[in-house]
């Protein structure tokens, strides 16, 4: 990572281990940027919140370096870092009404009442709770609990706010809204956010750029078009959005493509994204709605698949079919309310564009 | 047919099927369940009533009892209602012939040093006049009067027949008065002379030492209980077993443990002497004394404080005190302002367990505790195994066990109730 000055959060070569034995996080380098809003994504166990814990102050770093506007923080305990932080299941404080609660990280800073109570009623007007300042935690709704901490982390005017998994406890419908509301927040507000969940949708909502963290490691860091356009490796493709994978070995490499022979010998034309060379093996990466069934027109790529399964969705129909060995190969097909003569057995031809078709490495 | 689900309208009633109420309908379904559940209680609720509801309401009852003495001389407690202790004259000779027969039976069921034991609670050397008297009676000849006096003065006295008269009826207030270091003289309720009172004192007392023991628990419990909330569960669980590990060592060897170490030439000071902190010639004294009850007491029931107080801490998640830190507090601000409020409910149900605990204590007082460290229940011990006034120890159990539910109360209203958790 280049020497990024005037980044608002600096990871240098930071590790962690709990055990002295395995790397939990390995050698990480992140620059986020003022003002961004970044989400660490990636299955429990891959880091993600130990970075997240590590920024907070409350695990240390075992080597390496954490800058805050381009001051280490090593050294600095949590109380000192200035960081709103809005915990899974909320943390707020059982025995305090929610303006308590607010008013918390005020009194420790010894604002004195008035400011209080202006700060705190702005802060609640946001999550518009302006009416439940008296209401204890446990009077209030889940989503309206994770206003109240939103608000709480947001209140005393932080420049960095750390999320760890906060819509992990709302059902599906009310996360969503909160996805948007905190989205909006962090517009209006211009605060510095680090995200952390496990929730893919959640990461591609929200984030200007996401961190696909898998086994200690950043996987990928790009926007969120990137990563499900570009994805860098399998994982990426396998992590996020749907996925067909075809295993196979490169065969030639020219002209900003390569040519991949998959099982049965058919050969296809791919993105050579991720791929040693010439004779090493490759697994082809290819979105399910990138592909088209009995297409009209020839295609980069065009094979025979039998159709194993069909399965009505409303706005797409899902077409699993057994192509080059792969019997768990998904094709969507849009509905556009023309019938289509197709059944569970029949062979059809189906084709893609080289572009939608990556050479990654080889997994499995 | 009209067999259906009646409609509610025509007299309010929701019906069943077959017509019945359907609440009734309900009751019958249920009784069956609860003929079981109780069933099943049964046993227990027997041994209860049996081994301790009835002993209780038992002790209750005799500290206000008391129809020794209308059973064993019935024709005096007649005669003596026409007496008046204020004329300032001993009774006449009727009533003292009335006397005679009850004494020569009660001589003759051997029943008169009984009455003669409950006559000295309330006036001492009643006891020994019944004895004096006791054979003698058997060959009195009228008028019993002269005969009784002959025997000893004090039948003569208006001080013993008052005493006689004042305990006739069936029941007393008595045992309570003694048992607050009053009593009842013929000018009515009176304190006992300065020198002879003791109950009150001992329940101070025995208040005084139980907050304290209750106090030092709660400062020696409570990091504990923070340590083993806070360490990982492997470590923790090694932790518990430590704070456990009393409870398998028998009060008696723990107790007698403290008298090892506690005495005069035991191992503290011992130590004390050798590192030269104490002159060989002063050794402490830090066992029979109060010193010795608070430390033993504190240890024996150190684990009832860490215990519920060690499972309230671990249901407050980490991250409370994280969210804390986060929103600018220091340690100190984190744990008082927002760990400490959380840890009250464990801390209210380890000090009313432990203080109604140390209250009722008789064993470890009564080792190490001497003179001056003894409580109230080792007087209630002392009246019911060698004084046998068993009036006297009821009244003072009564008297603990008002005195307790009503501290229970005030905790109620104060903390209230349900903010203790046990687990």
């Amino acid at each position: 990572m280049s020497e990024n000055r005037g980044a608002a959060v600096r990871y240098d070569s930071v590790q962690k281990s709990y055990d002295g034995e395995t790397l939990v996080v390995k050698n990480l380098n992140l620059d986020i940027a003022r003002g961004e809003f970044l989400t660490m994504l990636g299955p429990s166990g891959s880091g993600k919140t130990t970075c997240l814990m590590m920024l907070a102050g409350f695990e240390p770093a075992t080597h390496g370096e954490i800058y805050l506007n381009d001051n280490p923080i090593n050294n600095v305990p949590p109380h000192k870092r200035g960081i709103g932080m809005v915990f899974q299941n909320y943390a707020l404080f059982p025995h305090m009404s929610v303006a308590e609660n607010l008013a918390f990280p005020l009194q420790v800073r010894g604002m004195d009442k008035s400011e209080q109570e202006s700060r705190i009623k702005r802060a609640l007007d946001m999550v518009e709770l302006g009416a439940f300042g008296s209401r204890r935690p446990a009077q209030l709704s889940g989503g309206q609990q994770q206003r109240v901490a939103v608000a709480r982390a947001l209140v005393f005017d932080p420049e960095l706010v750390l999320m760890d998994e906060p819509l992990g406890a709302l059902d599906k419908q009310l996360r969503e809204q909160m996805q948007y509301e905190i989205k909006h927040i962090h517009d209006n507000l211009g605060v510095t956010i680090v995200y952390v969940t496990h929730d893919q949708t959640e990461a591609l909502t929200m984030s200007d750029r996401v961190a696909v963290f898998n086994d200690g490691v950043i996987q990928q860091l790009s926007p969120p078009d990137m990563l499900y356009e570009s994805p860098q490796n399998s994982f990426v493709a396998q992590f996020i959005g749907e996925n067909n994978k075809l295993n196979g070995n490169v065969t030639e490499i020219g002209g900003g493509e390569c040519m991949v022979e998959v099982a049965g010998g058919i050969k296809l034309r791919a993105d050579p994204v991720n791929i040693a060379g010439i004779g090493s093996k490759t697994t082809l990466s290819l979105r399910p709605e990138r592909v088209e069934l009995q297409p009209e027109k020839p295609m980069d790529n065009m094979v025979d698949g039998k159709i194993e399964e069909l399965i009505y969705l409303g706005d797409h129909i899902r077409v699993r079919m057994s192509v080059a060995g792969n019997s768990e190969f998904v094709v969507k097909v849009r509905n556009r309310g023309e019938r289509r003569k197709i059944a569970a057995g029949d062979i059809v031809p189906i084709g893609w564009a080289a572009g939608d078709c990556k050479a990654l490495d080889a997994v499995g | 047919m009209s067999s259906t689900i009646s409609d509610p309208a025509s007299d309010g009633v929701v019906r069943a099927a077959d017509g019945t109420p359907l609440k009734q309908r309900l009751n019958r379904a249920l009784r069956r369940e609860k003929l079981r559940s109780f069933l099943l209680i049964l046993p227990l609720l027997a041994f209860i009533v049996l081994s301790f509801i009835m002993p209780i309401a038992d002790m209750l009852f005799r500290s206000v009892e008391n129809q020794i003495v209308e059973e064993t001389i019935p024709l005096t407690v007649v005669a003596l209602k026409e007496w008046d202790p204020a004329s300032g004259e001993a009774p006449g000779e009727e009533v003292f012939a009335a006397f005679h027969a009850d004494f020569v039976q009660a001589f003759k069921d051997k029943k008169h040093t009984r009455l003669g034991l409950r006559l000295n609670y309330d006036e001492p050397g009643m006891s020994g006049l019944f004895r004096k008297t006791g054979r003698p009676s058997t060959k009195m000849q009228p008028p019993y009067k002269e005969a009784f006096i002959k025997v000893d003065e004090d039948w003569g006295t208006v001080e013993t027949w008052a005493v006689i008269k004042q305990a006739s009826p069936a029941y007393t207030d008595g045992y309570f008065l003694n048992a607050v270091d009053a009593h009842r003289t013929a000018k009515g309720i009176e304190m006992v002379p300065e020198n002879e009172r003791i109950y009150l004192f001992l329940f101070g007392r025995t208040m005084f030492l139980s907050i304290v023991i209750t106090m030092s628990c709660l400062l020696l419990g409570y990091p504990i209980a923070f340590l083993l909330a806070s360490l990982p569960l492997r470590s923790s669980n090694m932790l518990m077993i430590l704070v456990l590990l009393p409870f398998w060592t028998s009060l008696l060897v723990r107790t007698s443990a403290w008298k090892v170490l506690l005495q005069q030439q035991g191992v503290v000071n011992d130590f004390l002497v050798w590192i030269g902190l104490v002159n060989d010639a002063d050794r402490l004294i830090m066992i029979n004394n109060q010193f010795g009850t608070i430390v033993a007491m504190t240890h024996i029931l150190l684990p009832f404080m860490i215990l519920p107080l060690f499972s309230v801490m671990k249901t407050i998640s980490p991250n409370y005190v994280r969210a804390a830190k986060s929103l600018g507090a220091n340690d100190w601000t984190a744990f008082w302002k927002v760990y400490f409020p959380q840890s009250i409910p464990g801390i209210g149900a380890g000090a009313i367990l432990v203080f109604i605990l140390s209250i009722g204590y008789y064993i470890t007082p009564e080792l190490v505790g001497g003179t001056s460290g003894i409580f109230i229940s080792n007087r209630i011990a002392y009246h019911i195994s060698t004084s046998l006034n068993w009036g006297l120890a009821a009244a003072l159990g009564t008297i603990l066990l008002a005195l307790v539910m009503l501290l229970f109360y005030v905790y109620d209203k104060i903390v209230g109730i349900d903010n203790v958790k046990l687990g």
